[in-house]
């Protein structure tokens, strides 16, 4: 049987590779060479980036201006599939695992560790909130900094023990803030709409280049964003470790 | 040398679907697709590539000195978040599918009546 179905998957795959090498093979030979950017959006964008925008980091005002409402979908794409993880995990034996986990003593023994592991985790909250902060004008933006943030949460659980993280990780403050993150997008681009403007038009005027205040409602759009990664990294974060954690916690309550 | 950084794309590419194709473990197939993925920020990072062009940051730098392309940038971050949140739903299901199964292979999984 097992070998029946290898063969099967043998006739299934050769035809569809050597196809899609075929392709491959097609399109790598009408690219540019390497280091010869043929252009023009790049070139244009480096040029008008700055003198529209006021946002000297050129591909944040890509990501939440010049492609804005492409960023949307994608931040619907990361509410979507975030939703889908906690309706796929959080329903099964919810009840029961949940008084496990809540009785749950993990704590990391070695001083250093907590020491160091605690250091760690504000340093990297600073870092994340800077790369947000600073994320139009010099390199970062939201989704990079909000990354930063959730693992800056997660190193309370590396470093702490899982009863802080719960602490961190709590779902009824998270699933508004994620909530609040996509929405906020959507209400940033209505506003423009309500007053006159296309979608998601930028309505601030652009402010002193190279500052905080530059960009317009852009800061706006990455502040919201952050927070919708920032929250969904935890929630992404909480409903996997809950799941590797749920037969340890089982069992050291069975034992004590 | 200017190839390399295709030949690097198309090799990450050619492994992550090897991985794909013989895969016996949904995890490890998740994983796969993840390394299939990672060629494409290596093709569009070298697409946008400009020789001598500096990061399309001009906080400090002259407007008008030569940078990269940041539209592939851009496109490699959504292709980043898009990536990692597939890879967690896809994760997901293989819990549930263990959970009912008891396996991750898709050979024993097929084997599973609803």
């Amino acid at each position: 049987m097992r070998l029946e179905r290898s063969r099967v998957r043998a006739v299934v795959a050769v035809p569809a590779v050597a196809a899609v090498g075929a392709l491959l093979v097609w399109a790598f030979v009408g690219l540019p060479d390497f280091g010869h950017y043929r252009g023009p959006y790049g070139f244009v964008l480096n040029r008008i980036g700055v003198p529209q925008r006021h946002t000297t980091n050129v591909v944040t005002a890509i990501v939440f201006d010049y492609r804005g409402f492409d960023t949307m979908g994608e931040e619907f794409i990361l509410f979507g599939s975030v939703l889908g993880v906690v309706l796929l995990l959080r329903g099964r034996a919810r009840d029961e695992a949940e008084e496990d986990l809540a009785k749950y003593t993990d704590a990391v023994s070695s001083d250093l560790v907590r020491v160091l592991g605690g250091l760690a985790a504000g340093v990297s909250l600073l870092i994340g909130l800077w790369l947000v902060s600073f994320g139009f004008v010099t390199p970062g933006g939201g989704f990079q900094g909000g990354v930063v943030v959730a693992g800056a949460l997660l190193l309370v659980y590396a470093a702490g023990s899982f009863r802080a993280w719960r602490k961190v990780s709590n779902e009824e403050a998270l699933d508004p803030l994620e909530g609040i993150g996509v929405g906020g997008y959507v209400i940033v681009g209505l506003a423009a709409l309500v007053s006159g403007a296309p979608f998601l038009h930028n309505l601030l005027g652009p402010g002193k280049s190279g500052t905080l205040f530059s960009g317009g409602s852009l800061p706006f759009l990455n502040w919201v964003t952050a927070l919708e990664v920032a929250a969904a990294n935890v929630v992404l974060c909480a409903q996997f470790l809950e799941q590797c954690l749920a037969p340890h916690a089982r069992k050291e309550r069975s034992n004590s | 040398m200017s190839v390399l950084p295709y030949v690097s794309a198309a090799w990450i590419c050619a492994v992550g679907l090897y991985g794909a194709i013989t895969s016996r473990n949904l995890i490890h197939l998740a994983l796969c697709l993840t390394v299939v993925q990672s060629s494409t920020y290596v093709l569009l990072l070298a697409i946008g590539y400009v020789n001598r062009g500096g990061a399309p940051i001009f906080k400090g730098v002259k407007l008008g000195t030569r940078a990269v392309d940041p539209v592939v940038q851009s496109l490699t971050l959504t292709d980043i978040v898009v990536s990692v949140t597939v890879v967690a739903l896809i994760l997901a299901l293989a819990l549930d599918a263990h959970k009912d199964a008891g396996s991750v292979d898709p050979d024993t999984l097929a084997d599973v009546k609803g």
